[in-house]
């Protein structure tokens, strides 16, 4: 790591270092093995752990099952599609939700920018709403849309929106002020001014809200299902095994939430985080 | 004050102004039940009674406890071992996969979980608020420690500081800002958990527990004024105790002109 990468590594961690996970270079020079030997101990040491406190049988089986009986039972829910009906509907609830906070929080956010009667208008109303959490509108939510999807979809959208609108709104805003007379003097247009110049200016910000409205989304989905009712979900498959005391079945669906979680991190989060980065430098 | 501000204050206003009274008028209107919408003068006295009644305060009360057991609790344990991991190496390797692995759990995904093995009650929204709250502040301070100029450390211990003098003197004020940026987010995140653990894991106080009660029996008003009283703890300690932490600290040391979280 050059000192130029740490100093926007450093910079950029302040803003949020923890939708940011980039383990550090942990020993590049060593072989690929003796990297997950390395990053694998500490499960093993905690699945062992997990294994001695679960035999010895200091905890009812039913509330502490072993590893072994969660591998079986996700194996089991695997192959007869529950999980992946469970894990799917989840995953399609996120992305509708997302879709829609992306939607109207870029638009939203970047009016919010351009416009100062729009930014008047609606900066009362967004600071407003953005220090409550999100959860707590779920039973209103509830009681307006009823249970169910629809519920579940607005709440998130509504909920993810506020870091997006927020982002959007900072980043046309840090849109140099000599970028947009440079452009007009050189004959730009509103367009031309907005294509060239204040989207590529305030895309790293946008992108920021963007990757912390998905995270959001991502945080408060689960306990929406758990909430809302609804027939399929991660959320609800957790929340529906505690009636029949099936621990298992709660563990094996927060592996799946770990994995998606984990995937969105990999996949999602941190090549967003990489490009803004690398291809603006810093981002503030 | 200038014209431009008094001109955007009496927008901002105006369209306070305007959305309560369409929202008036739509619950006015009878085209939804007033259970579902109550004109706004139903919802202040709601919140005006049950504060006065003492219930409101109860409830805060109950939810401030469990969000500051909670976060101390994060910031007892984040603190140190983040502390730890970024100045001990096999620390750092021993404890980051883990919290790579368990930061993208959400923190309410462990609610079920936790009532079967804790049973309903304090413990287990307490535990919640503490898994939500423990990995912001984990992160920050490793990365704040690691974050120390090596040239400062080198300067110390060149100019006589001991182990003990290098950790006080140094590390930790030169990690302050990330580290000030984790408590900031960490109890952000316990916020957001402690409302939704008390909703899942109801006990018979907090904030949290009591909206989703009112659901029940179609109290919107109860739900509404609760709201506010959350949307009011939320927006004060944000501004009044982080930000006065921050000007006390990292503005006055110098160390950020602007450590937003």
């Amino acid at each position: 790591m050059s000192s130029d990468e740490k100093a926007h590594y450093a910079e950029h961690a302040m803003h949020d270092v923890v939708d940011h996970l980039a383990p550090p270079q942990l020993g590049v020079d060593a072989g690929l093995f003796r990297r997950a030997a390395r990053n694998g101990l500490p499960f093993v040491v905690v699945g062992a752990l997990w294994e001695a406190v679960a035999h010895l049988g200091l905890f009812p089986a039913q509330f502490f099952p072993s590893l072994e009986t969660v591998a079986a039972t996700f194996v089991r829910l695997t192959l007869n599609g529950v999980l992946p009906h469970h894990a799917l509907d989840t995953l399609v609830r996120l992305t509708a939700g997302f879709a829609l906070a992306a939607l109207a929080g870029v638009a939203i956010g970047i009016v919010m920018g351009r416009s100062r009667l729009a930014e008047d208008i609606l900066l009362p109303l967004v600071s407003i709403g953005a220090p409550i959490p999100g959860l707590a509108y779920a039973p209103l939510f509830l009681l307006w849309f009823g249970p169910g999807d629809v519920s579940a979809v607005v709440l998130v959208a509504f909920v993810s929106a506020f870091p997006i609108i927020y982002n959007c709104w900072t980043g046309v805003k840090a849109v140099k002020e000599i970028w947009l007379r440079a452009a007009q003097a050189m004959g730009a247009d509103d367009r031309r001014l907005f294509s060239h110049v204040i989207m590529p200016g305030a895309l790293p910000y946008i992108l920021t809200g963007l990757r912390l409205g998905l995270a959001q989304a991502w945080r408060i989905l689960v306990a929406v299902e758990m909430l809302a009712a609804v027939p399929w979900g991660l959320g609800w498959l957790i929340f529906g095994a505690q009636e029949f005391l099936n621990t298992d079945v709660m563990l094996a669906g927060i592996a799946v939430i770990a994995v998606i979680g984990l995937a969105l991190e990999k996949l999602v989060f941190q090549p967003l985080e990489e490009f803004t980065v690398v291809r603006w430098g810093m981002m503030s | 004050m200038t014209a431009d501000r008094i001109r955007s204050l009496r927008r901002g206003v105006l369209t306070l102004l305007a959305v309560a009274a369409a929202y008036e008028a739509s619950a006015r209107s009878g085209y939804f039940a007033p259970a579902l919408m109550p004109p706004l003068g139903i919802v202040a006295q709601a919140l005006f009674s049950s504060i006065l009644d003492g219930s409101m305060l109860h409830h805060a009360a109950a939810t401030l406890y469990r969000v500051v057991s909670g976060f101390g609790l994060a910031v007892a344990v984040g603190l140190p071992l983040g502390v730890a991991m970024g100045r001990f190496r096999p620390v750092e390797r021993f404890v980051l996969p883990l919290s790579s692995a368990l930061m993208p759990i959400p923190s309410l995904a462990w609610v079920p979980v936790f009532i079967l093995w804790f049973g309903l009650g304090n413990t287990v929204t307490i535990l919640i608020v503490f898994y939500a709250a423990l990995f912001p502040m984990l992160l920050n301070t490793w990365t704040g420690v690691r974050s120390v100029n090596p040239i400062w450390l080198r300067a110390a211990g060149a100019m006589g500081a001991d182990e003990h003098a290098l950790f006080w003197k140094v590390i930790i004020p030169g990690a302050s800002p990330f580290i000030i940026a984790g408590l900031r987010q960490s109890f952000l995140r316990s916020w957001i958990a402690v409302i939704g653990a008390e909703m899942l894991a109801g006990s018979d106080w907090g904030l949290g527990w009591v909206i989703f009660d009112a659901k029940e029996f179609l109290d919107t008003d109860v739900m509404l004024a609760s709201l506010v009283v959350i949307g009011c703890i939320g927006f004060f300690t944000e501004r009044l105790v982080f930000g006065s932490i921050e000007r006390a600290t990292i503005y006055r040391w110098g160390m950020a002109h602007s450590a937003k979280g």
